[in-house]
């Protein structure tokens, strides 16, 4: 799976709160929460990104609470992928279990906003269109590659019960 | 192992696990809330789920925007209520709602060495019972209600000792902090934090509630307490009665970790050196001493602290953190008698009917309205800016909960500093963040 995007870049323990704020977590639809994703931190986010942009971040990315919110609302916008240091426990989940997908990668702060990537995700190879870089980001446990290409985790359930095999 | 990696062994079915490994464990409780149950049940219905695994073991509580705050949020609950109804799970709705970590170990449904799961983070709270409970999505609770199951990887165990002796008015709150401030962040991600040693075994049940309450605030997924007779106390008269069909014997598997055990890291925190602490914003990481604060001694770190006091618009004592009875206990005692600073706005919220009736009962409610607080129902409310108590721009506010984010309790440029109900109470009587000392002195 490769995904080609302009980047958005922010810093470190970017939290749930600001991703999606509680005030929008009545809201279910994931293109409604998208409008006002990362609004905390910039109010024109959602309208500045284009479909298949790419969410670079630092360390820590989605630390805060559970809200599924917060990967849907990112996905709801457009955003194709996020691309961060670390990922706090409960988004990495979330994001795996609804197939958004992400990447961990050290290097993040060779790229800068308005970069255009192109990402081999099955190879977890970030290639940097903008400055000629490439940089290899962490792979993905069998495990979680099972889910993430069985296109989340109810469908991975489902065929789980059914018997059919989850392999890629 | 660990106490966390035995009771994952027990419930995946193992006689062993190790860190790092992925397991399919088989799940005792899941909770979900009226923020995460909408989309969980959404999920459960998209993929065909016609029955829930077992409805006795799934619990919706709906706390957060409750009384229903606008009319989705309105409509989220009638939802949820129509799928407990039809599936026959626990409901808590209305009168008999509290926040949901402090009323499930009321309701006697969180048992030592039982696996549970929670769409909501701070679901790592009833490790203070000895219990693996982790916070996780609402898609992973539409997976448990149709499977019963969830993948877990085997966290590795950072185990803390607490020594020494609390100084005054030092709490589980302060504790937690503080660790917080050591640990970071992200210092815990993907771990397990054990919390042992002699200040531990010391501390009443409600601090351990909040010492595990606050472990997702520095990455883990979980936190956890051995059982000892303080929790056996606390769980005497609770469990029986509500925990038939979900254990066997009605006795519960009591799980302590090998003393020769691997663990990721042994942290040990001399308590003689805890002094009262408070998170200034935007982070539960962010920690200092009170009385650092008072002295301008914090001056570069926060830049609108700069040089003065840090005067507060609001005080919010409450929530899965500090909304125990213990805890209405100690701020009814510094409140005695006193007034609310003038124009600023104390809210007071018991987390449970329970506990706020029996506050009525002891006249905590009375001493609180006539210090000028407002009491209001169990509700998260404001704790992550859901409705009552909003902060306005530039709004400053110090509060019991665990999280301090930008925006977290309304507009993106208010300030939230988190400390303990002795400090949330001493400080909405001055206006700024004091210490319980300066009581003493006349005002």
């Amino acid at each position: 799976m490769v995904i080609r995007g302009k980047v958005h870049k922010y810093g470190d323990d970017i939290d749930t709160d600001v991703i999606i704020p509680a005030r929008y977590l009545n809201i279910l639809d994931e293109k409604e929460l998208g409008k006002h994703c990362l609004e905390a931190l910039n109010p024109e986010f959602a309208k500045k990104v284009s479909t298949g942009d790419i969410l670079v971040a630092g360390k820590n990315f989605g630390c805060g609470s559970s809200r599924e919110q917060a990967p849907r609302a990112i996905k709801g916008c457009g955003i194709s992928l996020v691309i961060a240091k670390s990922f706090a426990r409960i988004f990495f989940r979330n994001a795996i279990n609804i197939g958004l997908p992400i990447l961990e990668l050290e290097k993040t702060d060779r790229i800068s906003t308005g970069d255009e990537l192109e990402v081999d995700l099955s190879q977890g190879v970030v290639h940097n269109r903008t400055h000629g870089l490439n940089y290899k980001g962490k792979e993905f446990s069998p495990f979680i590659l099972e889910i993430i290409s069985a296109g989340g985790l109810l469908n991975y359930v489902q065929r789980k019960k059914k018997g059919t095999p989850c392999t890629r | 192992m660990t106490i966390s990696e035995k009771i994952l062994a027990a419930h995946s079915g193992k006689k062993e696990v190790k860190a790092g490994e992925f397991i399919q464990a088989k799940v005792d409780l899941a909770l979900g809330n009226d923020i995460t149950a909408p989309l969980a049940i959404k999920e459960f219905y998209q993929v065909d789920g016609k029955k829930v695994f077992d409805p006795k073991k799934i619990v919706f509580v709906l706390d957060h925007f409750t009384p229903n705050k606008d009319i989705l949020s309105a409509e989220n609950c009638k939802f949820i209520r129509q799928f407990a109804q039809e599936q026959g799970t626990n409901l808590y709705s209305g009168g008999n709602c509290g926040i949901e970590h402090a009323l499930l170990p009321e309701e006697g449904l969180v048992i030592p060495g039982s696996l549970i799961i929670g769409a909501d983070s701070h679901t790592c709270t009833y490790g203070a019972l000895g219990a693996f409970a982790c916070g996780v999505g609402s898609t992973d609770l539409a997976a448990v209600m149709l499977t019963g199951e969830i993948w877990l990887r085997v966290p590795e165990t950072i185990k803390i000792i607490y020594y020494g002796k609390l100084q005054p008015w030092v709490s589980g709150k302060d504790l937690i902090l503080y660790t917080i401030g050591k640990l970071g962040v992200e210092g815990a991600n993907y771990c397990a934090l054990e919390f042992t040693g002699e200040v531990i075994t010391s501390l009443p049940q409600n601090e351990r509630f909040t010492i595990c309450n606050m472990a997702v605030e520095a990455g883990a997924k979980n936190g956890i307490i051995e059982l000892d007779d303080i929790t056996s106390a606390y769980l005497t008269g609770k469990t029986k009665q509500n925990y038939q069909g979900m254990h066997r014997s009605g006795a519960y598997q009591v799980y302590r970790s090998d003393s020769l055990t691997h663990y990721k890291e042994i942290i040990e925190i001399d308590c003689n050196k805890v002094e009262l602490q408070v998170a200034y914003p935007s982070s539960p990481a962010n920690v200092h001493p009170v009385r650092a604060s008072l002295s301008g001694l914090s001056n570069g770190v926060n830049p609108v602290s700069r040089g003065e006091k840090i005067y507060l618009d609001q005080v919010v004592i409450g929530s899965c953190t500090n909304g125990w009875l213990e805890d209405l206990r100690i701020v009814a005692k510094i409140l005695n008698g006193k007034k609310v600073y003038p124009g600023l706005r104390l809210l007071i919220i018991p987390a449970t009917p329970k506990i706020y009736l029996t506050a009525l009962k002891e006249g905590l409610i009375e001493i609180f309205l006539n210090a000028g607080a407002v009491v209001a129902p169990p509700t998260c409310g404001p704790c992550l800016g859901g409705h009552l108590g909003i902060l306005a721009q530039g709004e400053r506010c110090l509060s019991t909960t665990n999280r301090n984010f930008r925006g977290r309790m309304g507009h993106p440029e208010s300030e939230v500093y988190l400390a303990s109900p002795a400090v949330a109470a001493v400080s909405a009587v001055f206006g700024r963040i004091a210490h319980p000392d300066e009581t003493i002195q006349a005002r």
